[in-house]
Parts: structure tokens; sequence; C-alpha cells
């Protein structure tokens, strides 16, 4: 398995570390016009395959920091659990449509530009204003028997809580998807909600 | 660290504000809505990701887990109420979705 050359602690070469620089550099720049595609795409099941392929490139600079936990995470929840539910909501509503859908019109998208931009200007000063005041020890690499240790011996109530989390989210999704009737004040009582699974569409 | 943290910080800020932007944009529609606090979150992680490199600490990757398990929870409640909502209305247009409104 091929493993970044930053994890060999000391004695890095020095054309490897220009190279996986540059990779980063092309990822970001992937990233962010994925990004950018993607929020600005009309079509619903266009904009979630441009965000799984930002995905896959913030994927791969987590390989390239030192994480190689989060990023196979990331590829396999984000990007093949979550983005997936996604599609399949989309595909079961009938929703890919560009023409029911509701793009916003180029002056809804003014006064967000204009947000994002001061917000983006004003963290980068502050960014390079401190620039060189982060002094940090050289970071080895962080072996994930060590991160399981840590997540279990250390985190184990935030694990506990975790997964109480969703065991609710799993129960109120189940709640939520068994409602069948379209209006529920509109219908009487003498049809209850008996709607088998969460995936059935009423009537 | 192959590039320096600020560098990190000035791409995740990036994500971040555009997912910020696409979701003040989309505000009529709830699936891009989600699509965007999505890319906010991710955004999130990568700076958790950053620093955890940064400091060679191992809480930062464990708290991007935690982000993980959090949106993922996040997204099943959430669409399954976009389904309920669709269920009802037959749109995902938030516009529409004003009954308590007085």
């Amino acid at each position: 398995m091929w493993v970044p050359s930053v994890w060999e602690a000391q004695g890095l070469p020095e054309q490897k570390a220009n190279m996986e620089q540059a990779i980063f550099y092309i990822l970001s720049a992937v990233a962010v016009i994925g990004t950018i595609l993607a929020i600005s795409e009309k079509h619903p099941v266009h904009a979630i395959l441009y965000l799984v392929t930002s995905l896959f490139a913030v994927a791969v600079i987590f390989y390239l920091l030192m994480a190689p936990l989060v990023a196979v995470f990331e590829v396999i929840l984000y990007a093949g659990a979550i983005m997936v539910l996604f599609l399949f909501v989309i595909m079961m509503l009938d929703l890919g449509h560009p023409e029911k859908g509701f793009s916003p019109h180029w002056r809804e998208w003014l006064p967000a530009l204009l947000l994002s931009l001061v917000s983006i200007a004003s963290l980068a000063v502050v960014i390079v204003s401190r620039h060189g005041q982060i002094i940090a020890p050289a970071a080895q690499s962080i072996p994930i028997r060590e991160v399981a240790r840590r997540l279990f011996q250390r985190h184990g109530v935030a694990v506990e809580l975790i997964s109480l989390q969703l065991l609710f989210a799993l129960v109120g999704a189940l709640y939520l998807g068994k409602q069948s009737s379209p209006a529920p004040g509109l219908q009487s009582p003498s049809h209850p909600g008996v709607g088998g699974g969460g995936e059935d569409k009423s009537p | 660290m192959i590039v320096p943290l600020e560098h990190i910080l000035i791409l995740a800020a990036l994500l971040f504000f555009l997912g910020l932007g696409g979701l003040l944009a989309w505000r009529a529609n709830l699936i891009m809505m989600l699509v965007c606090i999505e890319v906010m979150l991710n955004a999130v992680m990568l700076v958790f990701v950053g620093g955890s490199a940064q400091w060679g600490n191992a809480d930062g990757q464990i708290f991007a887990i935690f982000i993980m398990a959090l949106t993922s929870s996040e997204v099943s409640l959430a669409l399954a109420m976009v389904v309920y909502l669709h269920r009802r209305k037959r749109t995902v247009n938030t516009d529409l979705f004003s009954e308590m409104k007085g």
C-alpha cells in the first residue's frame, strides 16, 4: 500500500514533498470547482454528482493529511451512503425535472454572494495576518491503532451518545415515513396510518 | 505537514462559505438546502483533520468521525421529513409550507 512520504517522519525527499504539495493544490481546485458547480446546478441529480466529485477530492486531501481512516469513511459514508440516500429520495419523489425545480433568480444570488465574499475576505485577512504565529512541533503520523485507542478509551461516552443519536434518528425516520395520510387533519379517523414501509407513497 | 495550515484553513473557509452562499440562494428548495448543509459540514471536517495533522493529535480525526455520524443521522431525519412534506403538498418548495403564518 502506497503511503504519503510525509509519513516517513524525517528524511523526506524534496521532490516527493513538492509533488504532494502540487497534488494538494490540484485537489483543492477540484473540490472548490466541484462545489461551485454543485450549488449552481439547476438539476438536483447533477448537483449531487458534482458534489460526489468534490467529496472524492476532499477524501484524497484527508489522506494526504495523514488521516486515512477519515478518508475511507468519507468515501464510504459521505459519497457512498449519504449522497446515494439523496439520489434515492430525489428519484423517489420524482424531483429530477429541472422545470419543477425552483432555481434561484440572479437577484437571489446577489446577497448570498455578497455575504460570502465579505466573510471569506475577512477570514483570509485574519489568517494571513497571523501567518507564522502558529508554531507546531514536527507532526508525526498517527497510526489508526492510536486513533481507535483514543476513541474508545477517552471518548467512550461520546461513542455511546452518538449511537443513541443514530438510534433516535432511525426511530424518527421510521415514524415520519409511516404516516401515510396526505393531510392528517382532513382524513377521517377510521383510516389510521397503516402504511407499510417508509417508502410507499400515499395514493 | 505538506502545506501550511493557513492554506488548509483557507480551502475550508472557501468550501464553508460556498455552502453558506448556496444555502442562502437556494432557500426555496429543501433538497438543495440540505446539499449545501452537507458542503458546510464537510468543510468543518476538513478543519478538524487539518488541525489534527498540524499538531499530531488524534482528537481532530475523532471529532471528524463524530461529525460524520452526526451528519448521517441528520440527513436521514431530514430526508424523512422531506418525504413527509412532499407527501402532503407534492412539492419541496419551502415557500408553500406556511400554514403557521398568522
